[in-house]
């Protein structure tokens, strides 16, 4: 075992399994976190706590990470390449083994210009790639990078994301095989909406047999409104709405907008879990997660698996 | 070559509003290449500061000179350049942030008895290129460690917003950076490039965590060259 967590021991048990989306509070707030936790409870497997998503500062990922634990839940603490150095990384994640995280995920992060302090440095001392190397590199070799040895044991099931839809398209799948040389366990996708060319991406990792070294997770976000699926296609770049899903949220007329919108998230979760390579469904119910347990239901993902030990 | 941008008329007003003898010194080489800081905008800005106290009914003598680099000693050391320095209360030197620091070190060894005080009328922006009529873009951050050969002759240390060294991130779209449809992602550059040279085998590795001591992050650099020391 890499880590021994849920989310590892469910996935290496062949689990299909489900992991949520936390984002932290922008303040100290814990019992924020506690409310938003309580409606992921027994419906997700872990659940990804986002690191100053899109350059929001908002509570750590590492503190927000403990209050889940103290909770019952498993965090999955994502973490950016834009706010640390990797003398800030190592000891964070030090810390964060000591409080008892087992999942990570690798991210670069959004550039500070998208954010709420344009004005800030940045940091991109190493990448999200590079960042997978030294994790795994602590985790296996017992080291951190210049070479020294950790005192005690460090265990971390790495992850990382990835998006079919930035281009080069064709590129895509190279980058993902550079994550996995690089040791990552687990990918968490983009959200998708074009089915079309995430089969065709998936296609090529099978081919690749990337599916084989890395657990793929599918990325769903359900769409609560007409508004919001025209402002994600318009601003979030890497992000394909087809406009047929706009279509159909258009058609399902007042009142029945956010219902059709979960509709096809579960569609779309019954889809991608035909699909090889396919190992589950991460499910980012951006500010929605008091839906998640009716999405989960409704895609036949209850209830959740338990290991024992 | 070094490009720079003139600051704000205003903010340069403000740093010479209380001396009497104003000189505006001009540098032939980088900043005149990018119409900032040359002969030419010497004279400018020197017409505009005179028009300005002049209508406020302030007597100011405003003078301007232009040297061919102000980074360079030997072009600074002629003695009646010198002797107009000396009657001026502040420079405004138009160079980069090199020349603006050189000048005001040379000028203060050159001249005793009297302080030289230097303003920037300038902001140094970056490193780059004249890519078009009125257009020029950055092209290299100086990091001391080239990796030109290995992307294909585009810098991702430079034109990547986030300096990724296994790029492209999940921001590109449509061979654009995620900060905006001006910015070309350099990685989706440098992939077509390396597919035209059918070299894409080149990226297909990990690129390992760089060593930044050759950067600024090792702290200011230095070049000592002992076959050119006498």
């Amino acid at each position: 075992m890499k880590s021994g967590s849920n989310l590892e021991r469910l996935l290496e048990n062949g689990e299909f399994v489900i992991t949520g989306e936390l984002g932290p509070p922008k303040g100290p707030d814990a019992e924020v976190v506690k409310e938003k936790a309580a409606m992921l409870k027994g419906n997700v497997d872990a659940v990804n706590i986002t690191d100053n998503q899109t350059a929001i500062v908002r509570m750590s990922s590492i503190a927000t990470s403990k209050i889940l634990i103290d909770e019952g839940l498993e965090p999955t603490m994502q973490m950016v390449a834009r706010d640390r150095n990797r003398l800030a990384m190592m000891s964070d994640l030090f810390g964060a083994s000591a409080f008892g995280i087992k999942n990570m995920l690798c991210l670069s992060g959004d550039h500070q210009r998208f954010g709420n302090h344009p004005e800030a440095k940045n940091v991109f001392d190493i990448d999200s790639i590079q960042m997978i190397h030294m994790v795994k590199t602590m985790r296996d070799e017992h080291k951190i990078i210049c070479g020294e040895e950790i005192e005690g044991d460090f265990k971390m099931f790495i992850g990382a994301a990835c998006n079919p839809f930035a281009d080069p398209f064709h590129y895509r799948v190279h980058r993902l095989a550079k994550k996995v040389e690089a040791g990552v366990d687990f990918i968490q996708t983009q959200c998708i909406y074009d089915m079309k060319r995430f089969k065709e991406f998936m296609k090529q990792v099978v081919d690749m047999g990337l599916h084989e070294r890395c657990k793929i997770l599918a990325g769903v976000t359900p769409l609560k409104s007409v508004g919001m699926a025209r402002y994600m296609a318009a601003n979030v770049s890497g992000i394909i709405i087809p406009e047929e899903i706009i279509e159909r949220l258009k058609g399902a007329g007042k009142g029945n907008v956010a219902s059709e919108g979960i509709g096809i998230a579960c569609e779309q979760i019954g889809e991608l879990r035909e699909i090889e390579g396919i190992a589950g469904i991460h499910l980012m119910a951006i500010e929605w997660e008091h839906k998640v347990p009716e999405i989960v239901k409704m895609a036949g993902l209850l209830p959740r698996p338990t290991l024992s030990g | 070559m070094i490009t720079a941008e003139r600051k704000p008329f205003e903010e340069i007003k403000e740093y010479v509003r209380d001396y009497k003898n104003i000189m505006v010194l001009g540098c032939g080489t980088c900043v005149a290449v990018c119409q900032a800081g040359g002969e030419k905008e010497a004279e400018i800005l020197a017409s505009e500061l005179r028009l300005t106290f002049g209508s406020q009914g302030k007597r100011v003598e405003v003078n301007e000179e232009t040297v061919v680099r102000q980074c360079d000693d030997e072009f600074m050391a002629d003695p009646a350049f010198l002797e107009k320095v000396k009657e001026a209360d502040v420079i405004i030197s138009i160079a980069c942030g090199v020349g603006v620091q050189h000048a005001c070190n040379f000028l203060n060894r050159a001249i005793e008895g009297k302080p030289i005080r230097v303003v920037p009328g300038l902001n140094t922006t970056f490193m780059g290129a004249n890519i078009d009529l009125g257009l020029w873009e950055e092209r290299c951050l100086g990091c001391g460690d080239c990796v030109l050969e290995r992307t294909g002759g585009i810098c991702p240390i430079t034109r990547c917003a986030k300096s990724l060294l296994n790029g492209p991130c999940g921001g590109s779209s449509g061979g654009k950076c995620e900060l905006s449809t001006d910015i070309d992602c350099a990685w989706h550059l440098i992939i077509e490039r390396l597919e035209t040279l059918g070299e894409l085998e080149r990226i297909r590795p990990v690129e390992m965590y760089r060593d930044w001591r050759p950067s600024h992050s090792g702290g200011p650099r230095k070049i000592l060259r002992e076959d050119l020391r006498l």
